[in-house]
């Protein structure tokens, strides 16, 4: 195994990439996470790599859509406006059946918003993002370590399943230096049907498109691709369950959220509070079933969030709304403190026990 | 043990530097730390500050909004964040540049001429290092065995000939 290091999550994003064998990336500059860009300007020209730095972000990702039409790795990386602005050519890749790599740090919004972390970009990530009906892998990592690690794992799921990923992180996750393990990765690119390389005139060509001007043609690959999706739903859903064994009283957090809230529940643990964690680690597909496990047992549910309330919704559904859900929240670069958690655990328990 | 540390200054004065050396100097120690730094539309003569934490135990949230040791290099840096130590803490003061004394009378409060003692040992952008070398003596978050090999993870093979005079920096401190 490989020496820890100290590294930015945004530098562990990067580094992890070219392990995983991504040799294209392109982007264009947006903070918090112009530190991935900067790495593959770095790192990509010496190891024979393509970096290129776009001029914009819709151009950045449809050079992903013609590259990952190829079946290599590649990758994008911006900031809530830039995301934005890549909708239209992740909803055509995840249309022409395509993997490939989507980070979001996230930043305060609507608008240009700030430049502070947030985690406002939940619906934009999880429910599309773009137009019609489709839905991308969304992780998200809450250490630097799983910087890395979800960003290998995103490759390998994007092209298992041939759905873009998206690893979604915020400001802090992108600026915070923790020790990494790099891990190794085996990764030989595999010789795939789908992809436009070329026929050496041995094969039919392949064709690569999400344009079907007819509604059968249409509506035959939409639930086919929901077919897939629901294979997802059912074997890729992680999340980390923490203290959760005896628990009368359920947070709900995930990233930089779920680090606060881990200090606020040790605290509520340490006054005597019933209480635990459920980390959602894949926000889609959302870790439905330990939840819906939880509302059995629970009182109630707090869903901890840099937003004004989105993955409650999820959280809601999940559990069918059999016990209530409280949220606790700060938003526009604001980050909840552990004491203000605490606060609302206590709350939501009726006091100190 | 947890060590939850504020470093804050200037920009220019070395405190992002400072902050990754001693995260560095715990992570060869074994301990879990994180290093979380301020970012925002900054520049050179801004404030800058980072959240160190050091600990035995896995690191919830790195950010550090009450710390057990703030290092205030710059005058702001002592007036924001004074009232924010928890009480039996420790302030490290750099007593060159900041003329007043703390107010606080639950603290322990160590004042260092680091920016002077920077100049008279002929490194006068070293004061960060200094004052490291007081923080690892009177904190106990970290030892003071091989700066060394913590020094090399953070003064890069280019700036080499920087490394004695680090070294000396963070001895001046200590011995102060």
């Amino acid at each position: 195994m490989a020496d820890k290091v100290l590294m930015k999550g945004n530098e562990a994003i990067a580094e992890a990439a070219i392990k995983a064998g991504c040799r294209h990336y392109f982007g264009y500059p947006i903070t918090p996470q112009t530190e991935i860009a900067a790495y593959m300007a770095k790192r990509m020209p010496k190891i024979g790599g393509v970096f290129l730095q776009a001029e914009s972000e819709i151009s950045a990702i449809n050079m992903v859509y013609g590259v990952a039409g190829t079946g290599m790795r590649v990758m994008t990386s911006s900031s809530s406006p830039g995301v934005s602005l890549k909708q239209e050519g992740i909803s055509y890749i995840a249309g022409a059946d395509l993997p490939a790599l989507i980070v979001n740090v996230q930043r305060g919004g609507p608008g240009l918003g700030g430049i502070q972390p947030s985690q406002s970009d939940y619906f934009q990530a999880t429910k599309g993002g773009g137009h019609g009906d489709y839905h991308l892998i969304v992780l998200a990592p809450a250490s630097v370590q799983e910087m890395a690690d979800m960003t290998i794992l995103s490759f390998e799921l994007a092209e298992k399943y041939r759905v873009p990923a998206m690893l979604l992180a915020d400001g802090t996750m992108g600026q915070m230096m923790e020790p990494v393990e790099l891990p190794e990765v085996d990764y030989k690119p595999t010789e795939k049907d789908w992809t436009v390389t070329g026929t050496q005139m041995k094969r039919k060509h392949n064709i690569v498109n999400s344009l079907y001007l007819l509604p059968e043609e249409l509506e035959k690959t939409n639930i086919e691709r929901f077919e897939r999706y629901k294979a997802i739903e059912e074997n890729e859903a992680r999340y980390e369950s923490f203290m959760m064994e005896d628990a009368e009283y359920c947070v709900v957090a995930f990233g930089i959220a779920s680090r606060v809230s881990k200090n606020a529940v040790i605290a509520a643990r340490n006054m005597g509070i019933k209480v635990g964690m459920i980390r959602p680690i894949t926000l889609w597909p959302f870790p439905k079933k330990p939840l819906a496990e939880a509302a059995e047992k629970v009182k109630g549910f707090l869903s901890v969030e840099l937003s004004m309330g989105q993955m409650i919704e999820d959280v809601k559904l999940a559990t069918e709304c059999k016990k209530p859900v409280e949220l606790c929240n700060r938003v526009g670069g604001m980050i909840p403190t552990p004491e203000q958690v605490l606060e609302a655990i206590k709350k939501m328990a009726g006091g100190e026990k | 043990m947890t060590t939850n540390t504020l470093i804050a200054g200037f920009g220019g004065q070395g405190v992002l530097f400072a902050g990754k050396f001693m995260a560095y100097k715990g992570m060869l120690e074994g301990k879990e730390i994180s290093w979380l730094p301020s970012y925002g539309p900054e520049m050179r003569g801004g404030t800058a500050n980072c959240s160190v934490i050091l600990s035995d135990e896995p690191i919830g949230s790195p950010i550090v909004s009450n710390p057990d040791v703030l290092i205030a290099m710059n005058l702001p840096s002592l007036d924001k964040y004074e009232d924010l130590v928890v009480p039996g803490g420790m302030i490290f003061v750099d007593s060159t540049l900041i003329e007043r004394k703390v107010e606080r009378t639950d603290v322990k409060v160590f004042y260092i001429p680091t920016t002077k003692l920077a100049q008279e040992i002929g490194a006068p952008t070293l004061a960060n290092m200094i004052m490291m070398g007081k923080f690892i003596k009177e904190s106990g978050a970290v030892t003071h065995d091989d700066m060394e090999a913590a020094l090399s993870k953070v003064v890069s093979a280019k700036r080499a000939d920087m490394f004695e005079i680090n070294l000396k920096a963070i001895d001046t401190g200590y011995n102060y």
